[in-house]
C-alpha cells in the first residue's frame, strides 16, 4: 500500500531532530552579530571625531563671496568708474549626464552656437572635473530665466553673479584708469601678487592696476550647507566681504572732458597737471579702447582688432610715447641758456638758417636779428642752433636731466618710458662712439638724439613755470593713500617728492614773458590759438618724424608732430598743458587744442570765483546707460602692453 | 487545517519584536526620504506591512506540510516565471526583474522563487533520510539551487541570487555534509571562482568593480568608492548617540546613497548612533534566536529544515548588508530584512514568518 504523504510524515516524525546542528548555527549566528558590532565600535566610537570631519567637510562649501571693487571718483567726487552685478554661466560637469543631447537646448536658451559651446568644453578638457567651467559670462535677465526654468533638464548649468566694472563709454579716459582682467601666470609668481589666486581679477593697467591692492578689497565667503549634488540646502554663516576702497583722483572731469574732446579723431595724447602739486588734472591717449571689453571676458576678434591697430590703442602715449620733442625743447633750451649767462645778451641774425660744422642747419623763416625775448615766439632755430652750439651737449644734458628728461617722472601709472636725454657719456656708453659737436645743433631745437615724452615736457615745464619747484605727477592724492601703502608708492613709483631746481628771477620772468608772446603776440607761432582776456603762455613744437626731403602729404605717417606745451597764468601757473598731436603737421594747430583746454579750466575758475554753482557736468560714465558689451564665449588671453615705438625724428 | 486555538501557540513574542523593528524601520525610511522626492515612502511601507501582517496570518494557517507536497509544481512555476522575466519582463536600470502585473503592481518573481526554494531545499534533503550524502545527492542539491540562482544572476540581479547561496549551505550543513566533502567544495568553490572572476563572463565589470571597491573605497572616491565612503562617513559620523532623527546630514544632505533601502542601516546608525545600531542587532538577534527555537521544537525534520532556511536567508542578508554598510562586504545591493524600503523584501519575510507560525503551531499536532 502506498503511503500518503500525510502518513510519511507520521512515520518521519520519529526522526531525530539536528538540535546539535541547530545549537552550533546559534553560536554562528551570535558570532556574525558579534563583529558586526564590532565593526560599529570601530566606527562610531573608535574613529567617531574622524568621520564627524569628514562628514563636515563633505556637506560645508566655502563659497567666495567677491569684494566689490572700489569705485573712482573725480576730484570733485564725480563717479568715473562703477560696478554693476553681472551674472555667469557655468558648466558643471560633475552634473552631466548627457551633454551632448543638452546642447540644442542650451544653444537656444543662452544664444550661443553649438560650436562655440564645444569650443569651451575643448578648451577646458584638462581642467578637473569639479571645476566649474564658464560658458558665458554677462548673461541677460531672459538667458538667467531660461537657466532657472531647465533647472531639472539642464542640472550642468549654473550661475554665479559678481560685480563688473563700469567703465565711462567711448574708451573716455582709458589710459588714466586702465582696466581689470584675470590675473596671468606670471603675475602669480611675482612677489607683488603673493596672496592672490588664479581665477582673481586685477587691475592690469593705469590706476586700476597702481592701486589694485586697494581698491580690490577683501573677499568673504559663506558656508553653505550643500547637498551631494551641490545644492544649496541651508547655510551656517559668513565672513562679509570688505569692499575695495573706493578713490578719488585727482582728475577734474571738466578738465578731462574737455581733453577729450581736443583730441577727438586725432593721434595722441594730452597731459593737463597742477604744477603747485604735481596733481594730474587730465591724461588723455589716442586712440583709446573699451576697458568694458576686458571688464567681461575679451572677444578674441576686438583683441585682434586692437593687437593690429598700427596706432596702437593700448600704448598710453602720454606717458610712454618717446618721441623727439620739437621746439619744445626750446623751453630747456632758453632755461640753460639764461641760467648760464650766455643767452641774455644773444644776437643771433637768421637768415632762413645758418652752417655749422659745414653743414646747413635750416630755420623756417628769416627772423632776421634775434635775441633771447623773440627766439621763443618765433621758434628761431638758428638762435636755438648756436645756442646749443654755445653750451654744449653736456650741458644742455645736465639742464635737460634737471628738469625730468630722460629719466621716468614717477606718476602712478604702471609702464611709463624715460625718454632720451643726449650726452657725450650716453653716446658713449650706447654706441661706443665720441660726440660730434655736429649733433649738438639739432639737439638744440628737439631733434637728434633726444626724445621725451609728454608728461615730462609738462612736468619740466610745471618746474620752470613754477619758479623751479618739480613735483611727481601723480593721480591719487597722497593722503587716500594709507600709510603702510605710502612707502611701497615711493618705491615702485621712484622721483617721487618735490624737487628745486635753480631758477633765478629775471630767468623766469624772461622765459614766460617770451612763452606769453608765442600766444598774444601776432609774431607768436600760437598767435592764431590766443584766448582773448586769458593770461595764456605756451611753446607750440614741429618734430619732423623725417627729413623734410621724404615728407610726403599722401603719407601721412611723413607729416610732423605737433607738440604744444601751455599754461596759464604765465607766472606761477595754475595748469600745465601738454599736447602731442601725432602727425598734426604744426605746433601751432596743437596749440589750439590746447587753447580749448585751457578755456575750460579758466571758465571754470571764474565761475567758482564768481560764487556760482557750478553746473554738474553730465558724467560720461555713470549717469549715461552704459550699455555693457556684449560678451561671448570666446575668450582670449591676458592682454600685454605693447612695447613703446621707437622714437622717431 | 488548524483549530483556532492553536493561535494560543501562535508566537507572539516573535511577532512582537518583528514589528518593534518595522516601526524604527518606518521611521528612519520616513527620516531619509524626508528631503527627496521619495517623500512619502514611510507610507507606502506601512501599506506593505499591512499586507505582510495579513499574508502571515494566511499563510500561518496552511499546513506546510501541503506546501512540501506542491513544491515541485511550485519550483517548475518558479523556473518558468523567471524564464518570463528574461523575456518579457520590464527592463529598469539596465536590468529585467519584474514582470508588470497592471494597476502599479510589479511581481518579482526572484523573491518568491527565494521561498520556493527553502521548502524545495528542505523537501530534499528530508526526502534523503538520516543517509550520509553522497557526492551525486551533493550534485543534485547544487543543480536545485544553482538553476534558479544563474538564472537571476542574468537578470542581472547579483545581490538576490547570492541570497539562494545560503539555502543551499544551509541544507548541505543539516542534511548532513561530512567534513571532508565541505573542504573539497570549498577548494573546488575557490577554483571555479578564481577562473569565473578572470574570464569575465560570469560577472558584468561593474559588478566586479562594486565587489573589490570595499578594499579600498579611496581608490576611486567618486566612482565605485563613493557609495561605501559615503556609508562609513554616516556611520561613523554618528558617534556613541547619533545626531538624532532626521538630523543625519549625510542622509539629509543626499551624500548617502538609496538610504532608504540598501543603506538604511547607515542612515539609521548615522542618525541613532552606536547604542541605536546596537538595539537593532539585539533585535535581530532576539528574533534569530526565536527562529531557531521554533525550528529545535518544530514536529518533524522538514518543519525544522524549512525555519532553518528562513534563517540562513535572513541572516545573510543581516550579515552582507550591515557589513556593506560598515564597509566589511562589497555592495550587493542585498536589503536588509524587516528595515530597507520594499514590497518584494518585506513580502518574503512576512510570508516566511507565516510558515515559521504554521510549524510552531504544528508542533503538538500529531
Amino acid at each position: 500500500m502506498e503511503l500518503t504523504p500525510q502518513s510519511e510524515l507520521i512515520l518521519k516524525k520519529a526522526e531525530k531532530l539536528p538540535v546539535a546542528k541547530l545549537t552550533a548555527v546559534q553560536y554562528l549566528i551570535a558570532a556574525i552579530l558579534v563583529i558586526l558590532g564590532a565593526g560599529l565600535w570601530r566606527l562610531e566610537v573608535v574613529s567617531a571625531d574622524n568621520f564627524r570631519a569628514l562628514a563636515e567637510a563633505n556637506r560645508i562649501r566655502k563659497v567666495p563671496v567677491l569684494a566689490p571693487r572700489g569705485r573712482l571718483f573725480d576730484r570733485e567726487g564725480r563717479l568715473l568708474v562703477d560696478n554693476y552685478p553681472s551674472v555667469s554661466c557655468f558648466i558643471l560637469r560633475e552634473q552631466v549626464k548627457d551633454l551632448e543631447a543638452d546642447i540644442p537646448l542650451i544653444s537656444v536658451g543662452l544664444h550661443i552656437t553649438p560650436d562655440q559651446i564645444h569650443a569651451v568644453l575643448r578648451r577646458y578638457q584638462a581642467a578637473p572635473k569639479y571645476q566649474p567651467i564658464p560658458l558665458k559670462q554677462d548673461i541677460t535677465p531672459d538667458e538667467q530665466a531660461f537657466i532657472e526654468a531647465h533647472r531639472n533638464e539642464l542640472p550642468e548649468l549654473e550661475t554665479l553673479e559678481e560685480q563688473r566694472r563700469l567703465y565711462p563709454r567711448d574708451g573716455f579716459a582709458a589710459h588714466l584708469i586702465g582696466y581689470v582682467g584675470e590675473i596671468s601666470e606670471d603675475d602669480l609668481n611675482k612677489e607683488k601678487y603673493a596672496f592672490y589666486q588664479p581665477g582673481d581679477v586685477v587691475g592690469k593697467s593705469g590706476v586700476e592696476a597702481t592701486y589694485d591692492s586697494l581698491l580690490r578689497g577683501v573677499d568673504g565667503s559663506r558656508d553653505v550647507i550643500v547637498n551631494s549634488h551641490g545644492k544649496e540646502i541651508g547655510h551656517l554663516g559668513q565672513t562679509l566681504a570688505q569692499p575695495g576702497k573706493d578713490l578719488k583722483l585727482t582728475i577734474d572731469l571738466d578738465i578731462q572732458m574737455a581733453a577729450e574732446k581736443a583730441m577727438e579723431g586725432k593721434n595722441g595724447a594730452v597731459i593737463a597737471m597742477d604744477p603747485h602739486t604735481g596733481e594730474i588734472l587730465a591724461l588723455v591717449s589716442r586712440p583709446t579702447f573699451d576697458p568694458n571689453q576686458f571688464a567681461v571676458r575679451l572677444t578674441k576678434s576686438y583683441w585682434n582688432e586692437i593687437l593690429t591697430n598700427p596706432d596702437h590703442p593700448l600704448l598710453n602715449k602720454a606717458i610712454q610715447a618717446q618721441l623727439a620733442p620739437g621746439s619744445t625743447f626750446k623751453i630747456i633750451m632758453s632755461y640753460a641758456g639764461l641760467e648760464e649767462g650766455k643767452a641774455q645778451t644773444m644776437h643771433v641774425p637768421c637768415n632762413h638758417g645758418a652752417t655749422f660744422y659745414g653743414h646747413y642747419f635750416s630755420c623756417d623763416r628769416n627772423h632776421g636779428m634775434v635775441s633771447i625775448d623773440t627766439a621763443i615766439p618765433y621758434s628761431c632755430d638758428t638762435f636755438y642752433y648756436t645756442l646749443a652750439d654755445r653750451l654744449g651737449i653736456d650741458t644742455i644734458a645736465r639742464y635737460a636731466t634737471s628738469v625730468g628728461l630722460g629719466q621716468k617722472t614717477g606718476v602712478d601709472l604702471p609702464d611709463e618710458a624715460s625718454g632720451t636725454v643726449p650726452s657725450t657719456q650716453w653716446k658713449m656708453k650706447n654706441f661706443h662712439e665720441k660726440w660730434y659737436a655736429g649733433e649738438t645743433i639739432s639737439v638744440g631745437i628737439g631733434q637728434g638724439a633726444v626724445t621725451a615724452t609728454p608728461i615730462q615736457l609738462a612736468r619740466a615745464l610745471s618746474g620752470i613755470a613754477s619758479g623751479g619747484v618739480l613735483h611727481r605727477p601723480h593721480l591719487v592724492f597722497p593722503d587716500e593713500v594709507p600709510p603702510d601703502m605710502e612707502e611701497a608708492v615711493h618705491e615702485t613709483f621712484p622721483g617721487s617728492g618735490e624737487k628745486t631746481i635753480p631758477l633765478s628771477p629775471e630767468n623766469w620772468e624772461t622765459i614766460t614773458d617770451a612763452m606769453y608772446s608765442v600766444t598774444s603776440s601776432p609774431i607768436g607761432t600760437a598767435y592764431a590759438a590766443r584766448l582773448e582776456g586769458i593770461d595764456f603762455a605756451g611753446k607750440t613744437g614741429t618734430a619732423d618724424v623725417v627729413s623734410g626731403r621724404d615728407r610726403s602729404s599722401k603719407n601721412k605717417n611723413t607729416i610732423p608732430n605737433a607738440w604744444f606745451v601751455g599754461m596759464t597764468p604765465r607766472r606761477n601757473p595754475d595748469i600745465v598743458v601738454a599736447v602731442l598731436w601725432e602727425h598734426g603737421y604744426w605746433g601751432n594747430n596743437s596749440a589750439r587744442l590746447a587753447s580749448g583746454i585751457i578755456n575750460a579750466f579758466v571758465e571754470k575758475q571764474r565761475k567758482r570765483e564768481n560764487n556760482v554753482r557750478i553746473a554738474t557736468t553730465p558724467a560720461p560714465a555713470p549717469a549715461a546707460p552704459l550699455t555693457p558689451n556684449q560678451p561671448t564665449a570666446q575668450a582670449a588671453p591676458a592682454p600685454a602692453v605693447p612695447k613703446p615705438t621707437e622714437a622717431t625724428n | 487545517m488548524l483549530r483556532l486555538s492553536s493561535y494560543r501557540d501562535f508566537d507572539w513574542v516573535l511577532l512582537g519584536f518583528v514589528l518593534l523593528l518595522s516601526v524604527i524601520s518606518v521611521l528612519e525610511i520616513k527620516s531619509a526620504t524626508l528631503h527627496t522626492k521619495f517623500h512619502g515612502f514611510d507610507h507606502k511601507q506601512i501599506g506593505f506591512l499591512a499586507v505582510g501582517l495579513f499574508l502571515m496570518f494566511v499563510m500561518s494557517a496552511i499546513d506546510y506540510h501541503r506546501l512540501l507536497d506542491i513544491v515541485p509544481w511550485a519550483y517548475g512555476i518558479s523556473i518558468l516565471s523567471l524564464i518570463a522575466v528574461k523575456l518579457v519582463g520590464q527592463k529598469v536600470l539596465g536590468a529585467r526583474r519584474w514582470i508588470n502585473l497592471g494597476g502599479g503592481v510589479h511581481f518579482q518573481p526572484s523573491e518568491w522563487v527565494k521561498l520556493v526554494l527553502i521548502v524545495a531545499v528542505a523537501r530534499y534533503f528530508w526526502n534523503l533520510g538520516n543517509r550520509e550524502l553522497s557526492w551525486r545527492d551533493i550534485g543534485k542539491a547544487f543543480a536545485l539551487v544553482c538553476i534558479p540562482m544563474m538564472l537571476v544572476l542574468m537578470q542581472p540581479d547579483m545581490g538576490t541570487s547570492l541570497t539562494y547561496f545560503p539555502v543551499l549551505l544551509c541544507g548541505l550543513f543539516l542534511g548532513g555534509i561530512r567534513f571532508k566533502q565541505a573542504v573539497i567544495l570549498v577548494l573546488i568553490a575557490a577554483v571555479l571562482g578564481g577562473i569565473a572572476w578572470k574570464s569575465g563572463k560570469l560577472l558584468k565589470p561593474y559588478q566586479k568593480a562594486r565587489l573589490t571597491a570595499f578594499i579600498d573605497p579611496d581608490a576611486d572616491p567618486k566612482g565605485k568608492g563613493y557609495q561605501i565612503r559615503q556609508s562609513l562617513i554616516a556611520v561613523g559620523s554618528g558617534g556613541i548617540w547619533g545626531k538624532g532623527a532626521n538630523k543625519g546630514t549625510q542622509t539629509q544632505g543626499d551624500f548617502l546613497p538609496i538610504p532608504y533601502t540598501d543603506f538604511i542601516f547607515a542612515a539609521f546608525c548615522e542618525e541613532h548612533g552606536f547604542v541605536g545600531a546596537l538595539g537593532v542587532l539585539l533585535i535581530y538577534f532576539l528574533i534569530l534566536m526565536r527562529l531557531i527555537q521554533n525550528a529545535q521544537t518544530a514536529a518533524d525534520l522538514p518543519g525544522a529544515y524549512i525555519i532553518m532556511g528562513i534563517v540562513a536567508v535572513i541572516v545573510f542578508q543581516i550579515a552582507v548588508n550591515i557589513g556593506m554598510v560598515l564597509g566589511l562586504m562589497p555592495v550587493t545591493g542585498i536589503p536588509l530584512p524587516l528595515m530597507s524600503y520594499g514590497g518584494s523584501s518585506i513580502l518574503f519575510t512576512f510570508l516566511a514568518l507565516g510558515i515559521v507560525m504554521n510549524v510552531r503551531m504544528s508542533r503538538f499536532v500529531n
